[in-house]
């Protein structure tokens, strides 16, 4: 018997399951309600009301990344380092909060955030005691939907970092340091292009969900700052052109391929120049 | 290798719950509203009749439209309201009832035996109705408001919420500029949505949400919401300074009906649910729970007088009067779609 | 590193604050739903003193105790299913020819990189074309559609760390194929096996937009908490959640700690 065939059932379940399907939303994107070929579709995406919506979607999800990596990539380096007792401990307590179901999760933040809630009257007590006037709102505005999105995906980013930080030798940074390299050198060009593959994986497993989350811009932006994926997802259940919807899927599933295409190529040139 | 009898205890779980979901007794199928029925009236119905009722919800009646037009799924009875029942009776995708079957069917208001959605009430049931108009917190407004352009008035920044449905919050704004809410004019639907989003721009908008208005409401999160009547009364039980109004400029009044779809693998367990729901002492116990207007005449008797003079749950005849019910705008749904991503999402 | 240790006190201070930091933002929402689990009034905005009524409510719930059940079935179920399928699937695409070997890698990246609502959708159109009832059934096969990949992929590396002459020695000293695969590839590569169990479980645990669209009659606990909510936010779900958060925290402490033993040995 030859192993390669237990790949048999695999290789039928994604035929059946990821490229058949893929293949019927392409059917959709190209056709009409009555089935007939159109590339009317597109051009309604391309439309520059939708495009507008996708282009603040992608802005949205490279700020949320890059807010992501600005605090995860200091976290991710404490944590790598010995120093810190407890290590196993405190990267569990990373992960735990994945486990929590995400809407339970981002439910909670409305009930920080309204107006009643802990945070925003702890934070409008303040202000009067300061003598402000008025009263500060977080709730359902765009930095309230960004704080939702890094809050869903920041343990996405401090984990593939992490991984790759804890296991730069030890041995690499001493001896930079016995060549003479001050801190912040030692930092700049040793431990920073080594973990490069790890923010190029953070960066992808980041913006990736980022930008096609649908319901955090619902909940957390009372439905005003509607994202591509929020259209996608009215297109399919509730106006039931699903031809359009296709269409727009198609759009963003070529727009996430690229975007990983040139992310790993980006990756591949950085594992290159390290072996040269 | 030890993982087999894990396997294979797992796919005899497998087994065993496609077989539970096989209906051994007889059942029905029921798509409604979320929390928009008396647990109890369910658990009356399968002692009294035997029949498993499996209660299976829905968000939007788009949402329901869609799995039911589109779906492989079999219902026996859903809940629409007035302007898709009517494309749905449109479109051919509804039993007609029988109303031998339905002796039940006496009670409904006279008014309502005959709505223009469904006339005579061929393929629907009512179930329950209410109007849509403003909610407000006396203590916040400092009086009454009787009138759709509170919900513009600048003074409440960031106090107003609207209900995340083109229907609802473009009907309403078509309302206040005078117009007909089931209009297919260009030029009046885009001064709606030119209001609608300046509404937004002047900061006067809070959110656009649906069920969770009468929590933020309830909770003093706003001033003004846009709600259904029946949601109001929940609210204002909870707390009572909030008021409901029907603005004097007209507004939409709407029926939820029961109607059996034509996938319907239990037609007959279906009228007898809808003729058991259509009883005095079950519409008026599902009424109590809910808090909606029932159209049922016999089962308004039964209710507590307290609620039945409430104008909010029991609107007068002018009220009743200056309000219209939806229609179906299915052929210029790209429109309404295109001017409700023009608002929500600029 | 000696040097760092030694002028570190500050530096220390600075890190641990700066971990904590970050925690307190990650568990902000967390413990909140966890005080209001035991609030007695059913507003955010007042506590009205402790009570356990929450709790007894949602043991009373047949919606939530049925979704509950859903939850838990289709991620034992899809994990088991995807760990089988995914660990065959990798120990086959191993020994492929080349072509085909990157065919289905990038059948298996394109399934790993599709977003979530586009996965939802389109398996949503092919149960819906085949006249499927979306329910049980149909978020199971979808659930075991997205946790494939992440096995094939946790397993894979172990292969390649693999030493090929072991399979071979095993035939040569009359194992049958099954036999050696059984008694000495998959003790090798269990580790990976494992963690693509648990990743798998985790993630259908946790889903909530591919279920979403390939549901509609029967419902797990994200898309109930999902329709509930929008009625209000209900301290049963509070509850729930202490209660989900509870078991979670003990089921990593136990891993952790049979980590710690395997890593010891």
């Amino acid at each position: 018997m030859n192993r390669k065939y237990l790949a048999a059932p695999f290789s039928l379940w994604m035929a059946l399951f990821t490229i058949v399907p893929i293949l019927l939303v392409a059917v959709y994107a190209f056709t009409d309600a009555g089935g007939t070929f159109t590339l009317e579709n597109f051009s309604k995406v391309l439309d520059p009301l939708y495009l507008g919506v996708l282009l603040r979607s992608v802005g949205m999800a490279l700020l949320c990344t890059l807010i992501c990596l600005v605090i995860g990539y200091p976290a991710a380096y404490f944590l790598a380092k010995k120093e810190i007792d407890p290590r196993g401990a405190l990267v569990l307590l990373f992960i735990l909060p994945m486990w929590m179901n995400f809407l339970l999760r981002t439910y909670a933040w409305l009930a920080l955030l309204e107006s009643n809630g802990l945070i925003t009257s702890t934070l409008n007590r303040l202000l009067t005691l300061l003598g402000a006037e008025g009263e500060v709102r977080l709730l359902y505005s765009y930095g309230a939907v960004l704080m939702g999105m890094v809050y869903n995906y920041l343990p996405f980013m401090v984990l593939p970092l992490y991984t790759v930080l804890s296991k730069i030798d030890p041995r690499v940074v001493e001896a930079a340091q016995d060549l003479g390299a001050g801190r912040a050198q030692v930092l700049s060009r040793v431990v920073l292009p080594l973990s490069l593959p790890g923010v190029a994986s953070g960066v992808t497993m980041v913006f990736m969900p980022a930008v096609t989350t649908f319901v955090i811009s619902r909940l957390l932006g009372g439905a005003q700052f509607k994202l591509f994926g929020d259209l996608i997802e009215q297109q399919f259940l509730f106006t039931g052109d699903w031809n359009l919807g296709s269409a727009m899927s198609l759009i963003m599933m070529a727009l996430l391929l690229l975007s990983m295409g040139l992310m790993k190529g980006f990756g591949d040139k950085e594992e290159r120049g390290q072996d040269a | 290798m030890k993982r087999l009898p894990v396997l294979l205890a797992s796919l005899l779980a497998l087994a065993l719950l496609l077989a539970g979901c096989a209906p051994a007794k007889e059942s029905i199928t029921v798509y409604n509203w979320e929390d928009y029925i008396c647990p109890e009236a369910l658990d009356l119905f399968t002692e009294e009749t035997g029949i498993q009722v499996n209660y299976v919800r829905f968000t939007t009646n788009e949402e329901m439209y869609i799995k039911l037009a589109r779906g492989g799924a079999s219902y026996d009875v859903a809940f629409p309201s007035d302007y898709m029942i009517e494309r749905m009776i449109t479109n051919d995708m509804l039993l007609p009832l029988d109303h031998e079957k339905l002796p039940n069917f006496s009670n409904t208001s006279a008014w309502l035996q005959d709505p223009d959605y469904d006339p005579g009430s061929k393929y629907s049931a009512p179930y329950m109705w209410g109007t849509v108009g403003i909610l407000y917190n006396t203590k916040m407004t400092g009086g009454p408001i009787d009138s759709w352009e509170a919900m513009w008035d600048e003074k409440y920044q960031r106090n107003v919420l609207m209900m995340d449905s083109v229907r609802d919050s473009l009907g309403v704004t078509l309302c206040s500029l005078g117009y007909d809410l089931n209009t297919r004019a260009l030029t009046e639907l885009e001064q709606a949505r030119d209001k609608l989003i300046r509404q937004r721009e002047s900061g006067v908008l809070l959110a656009y949400g649906v069920d969770e208005i009468k929590d933020k409401m309830a909770n003093n999160e706003a001033a003004l919401g846009l709600v259904w009547s029946g949601d109001a009364i929940t609210s204002i039980d909870i707390n009572p300074d909030l008021a409901y109004c029907v603005p004097k400029e007209g507004s939409n009044i709407w029926a939820d009906g029961m109607v059996i779809p034509k996938t319907s693998k239990n037609p007959d367990g279906a009228i007898r649910f809808i003729d058991f729901m259509m009883r005095p002492e079950i519409a008026a116990m599902n009424s109590e729970y809910i808090g909606y207007s029932t159209p049922n005449d016999a089962a308004l008797a039964l209710l507590d007088d307290d609620l039945v003079s409430d104008p909010t749950f029991n609107p007068s005849p002018e009220v009743i009067a200056r309000c219209s019910f939806f229609h179906d705008v299915a052929d210029v749904a790209d429109l309404y779609d295109r001017i409700w991503v023009e608002v929500t999402a600029n | 590193m000696k040097a760092e240790r030694r002028k570190g006190g500050a530096g220390r201070f600075f890190q641990r604050m700066y971990l904590a930091l970050v925690l307190l933002f990650l568990y902000a929402p967390i413990l909140t739903l966890i005080v209001f689990s035991f609030n007695a009034s059913k507003s955010r905005a007042r506590w009205d003193g402790f009570t356990l009524r929450w709790y007894a409510e949602l043991f009373r719930d047949p919606d939530i105790l049925n979704a509950l059940y859903v939850t838990l079935g289709v991620a034992v179920l899809a994990a088991a299913l995807a760990t089988v399928i995914g660990t065959l699937g990798a120990i086959g695409i191993h020994r492929m020819r080349r072509r085909s070997k990157a065919l289905w890698l990038l059948v298996n990246n394109v399934n790993m990189l599709t977003p979530d609502i586009v996965i939802g959708v389109s398996l949503m159109l092919l149960f819906l074309f085949f006249k499927l009832p979306l329910g049980f059934f149909t978020m199971l096969l979808a659930h075991v559609t997205f946790n494939i990949p992440y096995v094939v992929l946790s397993v894979l590396p172990k292969l390649r760390q693999m030493n090929e002459s072991a399979y071979e020695a095993a035939l040569d000293l009359g194992a049958s194929p099954g036999q050696a695969l059984c008694k000495v590839v998959v003790p090798e590569i269990l580790p990976g096996i494992l963690s693509g169990a648990l990743l798998a479980f985790t993630l259908s645990l946790d889903d909530f937009v591919i279920s979403f669209f390939t549901t509609s009659q029967v419902q797990n606990l994200s898309t109930l908490i999902y329709s509930m909510a929008k009625r209000g936010i209900n301290p049963t779900i509070n509850a729930l959640s202490t209660l989900l958060f509870a078991a979670v925290l003990l089921l990593l402490l136990l891993l952790n700690k049979r980590v710690d033993l395997a890593e010891q040995r």
